[in-house]
């Protein structure tokens, strides 16, 4: 079925490097990739909860290709296995190659061990949307938790993710907080003791 | 003297409903019910001025002066019209109309919640609008 021509030009992407400098795509482009995406999903479901799910799914399959491609890209083929270093390359590396700059912050959940936030002032998903007042406290940052709960369980820790808007004092736009909390079976030693051994 | 060069905004859609409207300032301020039936007239009188135009090619009316106001009008090329009802002789409304437009693309088109050609109801279109209106309130103090 394939054409030799065809087959000549897959020989000519595997020859390409990997790693060319900073390659951008319009921001509008995204946006309104993304917009249809939201809508076309927005037909197949029932309820919020559903759309969520969907854009999280969306998101997860972006994560497990994006780890693979800087794993290899960034570091030399290896992967983090300490939960503070992954946490870490999720925040500065997977963001600056997604979103063109790292996370805002990156804080430890104080409520659980087990919880990590990561929030952004303003997600870049979320610059042109509206949430209407009908659909309650739905963020369109499912997506991104999404490629981020992509990330960590590919990288061999199952977490949940979501993803909120949490208002803050004297802004009128809330930030957008993805709230990461690990699975059980994630090994406490990975997480309590990785600062200290290197 | 008000002190804003302009009183109110409107944005009709290419089959002439009102899909956005808001007023500034004290003159001028027309209730929902009239707010429509100018936002109609208007579409329709702009699409009379193209017929009746002796030059050809028209684009319809662009300015309307009046003894009370200026009403500057912007029509995007897919016949979303922007007009603003302002004070007289007021200064580079055209910009701002553009500028206005921009933010429509922006945070209305690219909005996945936004049917298109229903009444515009975004967060952050309104935000934005705000702001742009208040940095021109600023420019024109300054002048």
């Amino acid at each position: 079925m394939i054409g030799v021509g065809k087959a000549k030009q897959y020989a000519n992407v595997l020859d390409k490097p990997l790693s060319r400098g900073r390659q951008e795509v319009s921001l509008s482009a995204f946006a309104f990739l993304f917009s249809e995406m939201v809508q076309y999903n927005q037909t197949q479901v029932d309820n919020i909860a559903e759309l969520e799910r969907r854009l999280e799914d969306a998101g997860y399959a972006v994560g497990a290709r994006v780890l693979e491609l800087l794993c290899h890209r960034e570091k030399g083929n290896k992967r983090e296995i300490r939960l503070l270093h992954i946490l870490g390359f999720i925040h500065s590396t997977v963001w600056k190659v997604l979103f063109g700059k790292g996370a805002d912050s990156l804080e430890k959940g104080t409520e659980h061990e087990d919880e990590y936030m990561i929030s952004e002032k303003e997600l870049l998903v979320n610059r042109f949307i509206s949430i209407p007042k009908d659909m309650g406290a739905f963020n369109c940052g499912a997506f991104v938790a999404g490629i981020v709960r992509g990330v960590l369980e590919n990288a061999g820790f199952p977490a949940v993710v979501t993803a909120h808007f949490v208002p803050i004092e004297g802004q009128q736009r809330p930030r957008t907080t993805i709230l990461i909390k690990f699975a059980e079976e994630v090994p406490d030693a990975y997480m309590f003791f990785s600062p200290v051994v290197h | 003297m008000a002190s804003a060069a302009i009183y109110s905004l409107f944005i009709i859609n290419k089959s002439g409903g009102l899909i956005y409207y808001k007023d500034y300032g004290s003159a001028g301020r027309t209730d929902t019910n009239d707010s429509l039936r100018l936002a109609s007239l208007w579409h329709s009188m702009h699409a009379i001025s193209q017929q009746l135009s002796p030059t050809p090619g028209c684009a319809g009316i662009d300015l309307l002066q009046a003894d009370n106001f200026d009403l500057h009008c912007f029509q995007s090329l897919t016949g979303t019209k922007f007009f603003a009802v302002c004070e007289t002789g007021a200064q580079n409304i055209e910009v701002l109309l553009k500028v206005i437009y921009e933010l429509y693309t922006d945070f209305v088109l690219k909005n996945p919640f936004y049917e298109m050609e229903m009444p515009i109801r975004c967060e952050l279109f309104d935000l934005n609008l705000a702001q742009v209106i208040q940095k021109d309130r600023v420019a024109l103090l300054g002048r």
